[in-house]
């Protein structure tokens, strides 16, 4: 473990970090470009989210005279929960000190933590929209954290470790083995992150209409950089889960040793996996229209369905193998 | 099938039931009959009327010296029926139609508030247009009310009794007026348990503009000008409408091809409003691919129109007697030609809507209007002919120039979102037929034959079957040649309690999608 108190580590589990959260509106701009392209229209530019966020950075921030202190705290601790959730993820190399920090169970817990505070923000005002978000957020989360840390369980049995970097070390060492525990727990994910990141068919992120609204309707009361810091946190919450998925279940690439070459080629191969994932979240957000609400516990149970499955076709057809 | 063939029937019931007619005329308000009746019979009058399945489709009243004049419009088989009776100003009061025609309702309101009538029976007597922040005794459309009297300061109104609910779970919803997309502003009240809505109260009014007040003192000109801007996306169909009416009253008949062109920009019109309707219903469900199409489109489609009209959304084309500027050849052929290209990206676009599982999920069984409901609301338009209201005027009781066309028009009855979706999907197509054929046997000859005030003043009726359904306006000239009372009836007043209707048992977040599918106008509404 001496390898987790060097500094150069520190430094580079820094930069991995910095790096991680600021890229992520840029995943952002990439998803819109693509989603722009597949309707026939003009893209705006891939910078375009920094563009909004510096604007809501430098607006004047509106409170609610109703507001308690906790709706002026929440965007802090939403974004910083979700900063320290990013920082555990290996995004470019696996081994960094961060990693020591916490486990995947700890990964889920702190962006429940992220999501409390979204709720308790939701409600803090007492405007129905708020209220209604929070609701139907809550709603989700409760079928979501099941599936998902089915699905997470299935992967860590296999690795016998709920590290995140000694699970992706373990896979690297395997090489390529065709698992169906694997297929099965890479569908419920995929299906637990479209509706943990409010995306098409679950929630609909470029809506106006506050009925429908999910995260969204949460969040409808902030301005200025209270909005600006939850709406970074929900972008990189679409980052985390992609680089999730990207590194969990496709790690091929990955920076194994601090090397500047393996650095470099962990930093292009990330690029082009979230890449890839956006181009199929991108299609998938094109061609589907919103479902209603009340089948969004089915599209879950589905993602529970597919991580037992996972679990089960691990403990039948892989254990002892 | 001849028309009013249905009336001895019911003057007969009239007499069965002792209801006096005081006077009858078949040409007043042609192509409408008129009944005279007495006030204490205005009641019974619609209760036999509804018994006979009449369709309610709007009252208005004037003072007029001493007395308040009243006239409501019912309609059978295309064919409009006048009922008009008179109270004094110093009591005027007067049976309500409502308990018979519950589509009555806002209409009636709408007029206790604008003229101070009270409606005996009438079951819900709040106040609707005339927001509670009006003074109690200001009654805009009475005489002495000046047209510039300084309005009281803006402040919300706090004191409007909504309907409540109470129980475990019960919760409510206020959304608006001010809305988070471009829309006009109305609020909307919802109860719920959970998601389900259990009730949605509507509260309008927030647009009204004194359309009917600032319409008094003008001439024909003006008040064509005016009621192309009754509601924006209607500007063709109210002037049209508006204009018919003027023209009746100076018994002014408009040359072939001003009304062979009324038709064409009419058309336009209607198919403007339902592609961008198509693609807006589909947002709202985020199949923003459907948007941007159908928005392409109608974005192709309004450039033609500045190009051969000057503006956009055709306003102001319409003028009393004709209609203002006749178009090139080149103009011709430019509208001629947008009709192919359409059709065949309509072709294209149109089964992927409606070969799409996740789309039909969404629209199909959403916000049902079960055709009784929409028959007893008088519903018109798209809105009725999604759930069983064969109602079109340009087939039933057709106006030139659609006497010389053959119009057809689409009937659905499962009343659900995605039937007024197919409805407006085969209205356009229609539309191109009718612009194909009107477009390729354009009649010569003048577009506009100048305008003549019926000398000694004059009422007359306009009909017309709007993008959204029939619109009914009602226009009466003084001694001056000035209008002295304006009446447009949009179809919205019926298309708003549908959407209160048809929203019941829906789960909250597929509201906007309703509504949207409804679309009725705040401004046509609020006046």
């Amino acid at each position: 473990m001496a390898d987790y108190l060097n500094l150069q580590g520190w430094l580079l589990a820094l930069l991995q970090t910095a790096l991680f959260v600021t890229a992520a509106p840029l995943l952002v701009g990439w998803l819109r470009l693509l989603k722009a392209r597949l309707q026939n229209r003009r893209a705006p530019a891939l910078t375009q989210p920094y563009r909004d966020l510096s604007k809501l950075f430098r607006k004047e921030v509106i409170v609610a005279d109703t507001a308690s202190p906790l709706f002026r705290a929440a965007p802090y601790i939403v974004f910083s929960a979700t900063v320290v959730t990013a920082a555990v993820i290996p995004l470019i190399a696996v081994h960094l000190p961060t990693a020591a920090i916490a486990d995947v169970i700890v990964l889920v817990g702190f962006l429940a933590l992220a999501r409390f505070f979204l709720a308790l923000a939701g409600l803090d005002v007492g405007t129905a929209f708020g209220g209604m978000g929070s609701s139907r957020e809550m709603t989700i989360a409760s079928l979501g954290e099941p599936a998902m840390l089915m699905a997470i369980f299935t992967l860590t049995m296999t690795a016998q470790s709920t590290n995140l970097s000694h699970a992706i070390d373990f896979l690297l060492a395997q090489g390529l083995v065709l698992r169906p525990s694997f297929m099965f727990a890479l569908l419920a994910l995929l299906l637990v992150a479209v509706a943990e990141t409010g995306r098409i068919p679950v929630d609909n992120p470029t809506t106006h209409l506050e009925l429908t609204m999910v995260h969204e309707a949460m969040i409808l009361e902030y301005s200025g950089r209270h909005l600006a810091l939850m709406e970074w946190a929900a972008q990189l919450k679409l980052m985390i889960y992609g680089v999730l998925i990207a590194n969990i279940f496709f790690p091929w690439g990955i920076a194994a040793e601090l090397t500047p070459t393996a650095l470099l080629l962990g930093l292009a191969v990330i690029v082009l996996k979230l890449m890839l994932l956006c181009a199929v979240l991108a299609v998938a957000e094109t061609a589907l229209a919103k479902m209603r609400l009340f089948r969004v516990p089915g599209f879950l149970n589905l993602a529970f369905l597919f991580a037992l499955l996972g679990m089960l076709s691990h403990v039948i057809l892989e254990v002892g193998a | 099938m001849s028309h009013f063939d249905w009336l001895s029937e019911l003057l007969a019931r009239y007499q069965d039931e002792h209801i006096l007619v005081r006077r009858g005329s078949a040409t007043a308000l042609a192509p409408a009959h008129l009944l005279e009746l007495d006030p204490e019979d205005w009641g019974r009058a619609a209760q036999v009327a509804a018994g006979y399945a009449c369709r309610w489709a709007g009252v208005w009243a004037e003072p007029r010296n001493e007395d308040f004049v009243i006239t409501a419009a019912l309609a059978r088989e295309g064919d409009h029926l006048l009922l008009r009776t008179r109270v004094p100003l110093s009591a005027p009061l007067l049976p309500s139609h409502t308990p018979y025609f519950p589509g009555a309702d806002r209409m009636e309101r709408h007029a206790q508030d604008m003229c101070g009538l009270v409606f005996s029976d009438h079951p819900d007597p709040r106040r609707w247009s005339r927001h509670n922040r009006w003074a109690p005794d200001s009654y805009p459309l009475r005489k002495d009310f000046a047209v510039d009297s300084a309005p009281l300061p803006a402040e919300p109104e706090t004191d409007y009794a909504y309907i409540q609910t109470q129980g475990a779970g019960a919760y409510e919803i206020p959304v608006g007026p001010v809305h988070a997309g471009i829309i006009e502003p109305g609020h909307f009240r919802f109860q719920a348990v959970g998601e389900t809505v259990l009730n949605l109260e509507q509260r309008l009014g927030y647009v009204h503009k004194g359309i009917e007040k600032i319409a008094e003192g003008r001439d024909a000109a003006g008040l064509a000008k005016l009621a192309g801007r009754i509601s924006g996306d209607s500007t063709v169909h109210h002037a049209w409408a508006a204009c018919m009416a003027m023209e009746r009253a100076a018994r002014l008949t408009p040359p072939p091809r001003a009304q062979a062109l009324r038709a064409v920009l009419a058309e336009r019109e209607r198919i403007a409003n339902h592609l961008g309707d198509i693609g807006a219903i589909c947002n709202d469900v985020a199949f923003a691919f459907a948007f941007q199409q159908f928005g392409r489109l109608r974005e192709l489609w309004l450039r033609d129109n500045a190009a051969c009209s000057g503006h956009r959304l055709l306003m102001d084309c319409v003028i009393p007697g004709g209609v203002a500027a006749d178009p090139t050849p080149e103009q011709i052929a430019r509208l001629r030609g947008a009709v192919d290209p359409l059709r065949r990206e309509l072709a294209e676009l149109y089964p992927i809507l409606d070969d799409h599982p996740s789309l039909e999920d969404r629209l199909a069984t959403t916000g049902i209007l079960a055709p009784e409901i929409a028959q007893r609301l008088g519903t018109v338009g798209y809105v009725g002919k999604a759930s069983g209201q064969d109602i079109d005027l340009r087939r039933d009781h057709p106006y030139a120039p659609y006497d010389r066309l053959h119009v057809t028009s689409p009937l659905f009855t499962t009343g659900d979102v995605e039937a007024r979706l197919k409805v407006r999907v085969q209205e356009i197509l229609d539309a191109l037929d009718l612009l194909v054929t009107l477009l390729d046997t354009l009649p010569g000859g003048p577009v506009n034959v100048p305008w003549q005030a019926p000398a000694g003043g004059g009422e007359g009726l306009g009909l017309v079957e709007g993008w959204r359904g029939e619109i009914l306006s009602y226009v009466r000239f003084g001694g001056d040649g000035r209008v002295t009372r304006f009446f447009p009836r949009d179809p919205s007043w019926f298309s708003w309690p549908a959407l209160e209707q048809l929203i019941h048992g829906n789960i909250v977040p597929d509201f906007p999608v309703c509504n949207k599918s409804v679309n009725g106008s705040y401004s046509g509404h609020d006046l």
